[in-house]
């Protein structure tokens, strides 16, 4: 029977022969990861009482948030779990210093095509953009599997989004998500796989589907995919992954989808998430000139190297507006030594805008929050409220270039009406 | 018999609202109890606590996996959610933590705010307003999970089991 990719996956991850939609499997996941919350995953396994790990190798622990420790709690938080580290030979455990989980283990070549990645984050969807499917759980579950190597899962349904490019120019993954997002509502996938596919898909930066399976899980996705191309084989060659190391999954021609939406790419323009919740989202000329008071680059959706980069490209020879503040967390050491190496963190800087040591940064309240009755236009993926500070404030969606251009005008501003500065405008 | 008075919610709450961000250093039930719902004001959060049963529409639990927006409903002494639909998220980490997240549209519609709500997890049933209102069982995996009261009590039993052998 033909296949979707959830159902080859899991079917493998399980050891069985085919694995449907709707069944539960015990899945063996190639990869655990754990964030901040590691450190319950730890006192969840001192309650299993045993220590004894079914795989440290396929363990994972990056201390995002609340990085550097600003209390005595969470600094022996982090201590627990980096001498936890040490003691059960985890080697992938990455300090305070290297940011963003997702970017993190992306960047380094851990995750791979046809891998399963269970992570105490939701947003572990964005493991997708390299062919792999992953998907967040509870501290508790990660500590369970830990110990045993499996987890119950249900075989989820698909749905294909297919997505036609080009798209215009100022115009981004962000915005199609966004636009996906506000047609489909926030749980128009719930529990789904969203396997991603289009002109648009084919031969876009890793960066960008990154993106795209990121945001998948604000419409409840379980599992985002982008099948596995040259792009993907480029990137991991690129960090040292050998070819014959993974094995690149495809759904079945004639697979079962729940429901396949088409976006027409071409047509769309900037688009905006309002406050409180993701899917309330407008065009960009419906809510341009709204006054904000901060501007937030960052987040595992939208703070890599590109996107830097993009905002870079309209924030060169001009100034953030007078009494706004411009915050900029880059996702990972690594996008903050790129952008230190090609001048983009130094164009950043002459613009007015305050630079932050890489990891969640104000996406998860750890600096950079607001005050009653402010507005933030952040390029991270969710506008709870209370998210960023006070629960009287309010959270606006959008890419790096609206974010750029928000900043310059000091009101939600449509980027395609500032040009570029010169040299800087990257491909994507 | 499980469950008790109800509070009423819409569609969407999400898990910054059922518990947010800031008190996520704690991993006490007794502890986040007093900070569920605490976006809402102190008239939700209160009621909230002086329930046992909530009651939503669509999407319950949408946003982060943060397992404590379970947990603290937990200790705030909610013992089963009744939704129309759930986030899949929450609803791991409800029966992981213990927690009812039963999915009946037709029973989250009929409750009325403030009313006793009560499942039959044998029957599988929610019973409200006079009404019962049946729901797919749950399988037999998960029902071992909350006969433990959650996922870590039930692997240290399975650990300790094969100990024992």
């Amino acid at each position: 029977m033909a296949a979707t990719f959830a159902e080859k996956l899991l079917a493998g991850a399980a050891g069985v022969a085919g694995a449907s939609a709707g069944e539960i499997v015990d899945a063996y996941p190639d990869l655990i990861m754990s964030h901040a919350a590691s450190w319950r995953c730890i006192r969840m396994l001192e309650r299993l009482g045993t220590d004894r790990l079914f795989d440290p190798d396929r363990i994972a622990m990056v201390m995002d948030h609340n990085s550097p420790a600003y209390t005595a709690k969470t600094a022996g938080d982090q201590k627990l779990c980096r001498e936890f580290a040490a003691a059960h030979g985890i080697a992938k455990f990455y300090d305070v210093d290297a940011g963003i989980a997702h970017v993190v283990l992306t960047e380094a070549g851990h995750v791979r095509p046809g891998m399963l990645l269970i992570g105490t984050d939701s947003h572990s969807t964005i493991y997708g953009a390299l062919g792999a499917a992953g998907t967040g759980v509870g501290f508790s579950e990660v500590a369970a599997t830990w110990v045993t190597g499996y987890l119950w899962m249900r075989v989820p349904e698909s749905v294909k989004v297919d997505i036609d490019g080009p798209l215009a120019p100022g115009v981004f993954a962000k915005d199609v998500m966004l636009a996906l997002i506000g047609d489909l509502t926030a749980d128009g996938a719930t529990y789904c796989s969203v396997e991603f596919g289009g002109s648009y898909a084919e031969g876009l930066s890793v960066s960008e589907r990154m993106t795209l399976c990121n945001l998948a899980m604000e419409l409840g996705a379980k599992f985002a995919y982008v099948p596995p191309d040259e792009v993907t084989r480029a990137y991991l060659e690129a960090r040292g992954v050998p070819r014959d190391s993974y094995t690149e999954l495809f759904p079945d021609p004639g697979a079962a989808y729940q429901r396949e939406v088409a976006i027409d790419g071409p047509s769309l323009s900037p688009q905006i998430s309002c406050p409180h919740t993701v899917d309330n989202v407008r065009p960009v000329e419906d809510v341009a000139g709204t006054r904000v008071d901060q501007v937030f680059i960052g987040s595992c959706a939208n703070a890599k190297y590109e996107d830097l980069a993009e905002a870079a490209s309209i924030l060169r020879g001009r100034h953030v507006a007078s009494g706004v503040r411009l915050i900029v967390t880059p996702a990972s050491k690594n996008v903050l030594q790129r952008a230190v190496a090609d001048g983009i963190l130094s164009v950043l800087l002459e613009a007015g805008a305050l630079v932050t040591n890489p990891g969640c940064g104000a996406c998860a309240g750890d600096g950079g929050v607001m005050a009653d009755g402010e507005v933030t236009l952040s390029t991270a993926n969710r506008n709870f409220r209370g998210r960023m500070g006070s629960y009287q404030a309010e959270i606006y969606l959008g890419s790096p270039a609206v974010a750029a251009a928000t900043a310059v005008r000091g009101a939600i501003a449509d980027p395609r009406e500032l040009a570029a500065g010169p040299g800087l405008a990257v491909t994507r | 018999m499980i469950g008790g008075k109800c509070v009423k919610f819409g569609d969407s709450v999400n898990t910054d609202l059922i518990m947010p961000g800031r008190y996520l250093v704690s991993i006490d039930p007794a502890e986040l109890a007093e900070h569920v719902f605490e976006p809402l004001g102190p008239e939700v959060a209160g009621r909230v606590r002086a329930s046992q049963v909530i009651v939503a529409g669509r999407n319950f639990g949408c946003g982060s996996a943060r397992e404590q927006a379970a947990s603290g409903l937990v200790g705030a002494g909610i013992t089963a959610v009744i939704a129309a639909s759930f986030a899949r998220t929450f609803f791991r980490n409800a029966i992981n933590t213990g927690l009812l997240a039963i999915t009946q549209p037709e029973a989250a519609e009929a409750a009325q705010d403030g009313a006793e709500v009560l499942v039959d997890l044998t029957a599988a049933t929610v019973k409200t307003g006079g009404q019962d209102f049946s729901f797919p069982p749950y399988p037999e995996s998960l029902l071992r999970i909350l006969d433990a009261g959650g996922l870590i009590p039930y692997v240290a039993q399975q650990i300790s089991a094969a100990g024992a052998r």
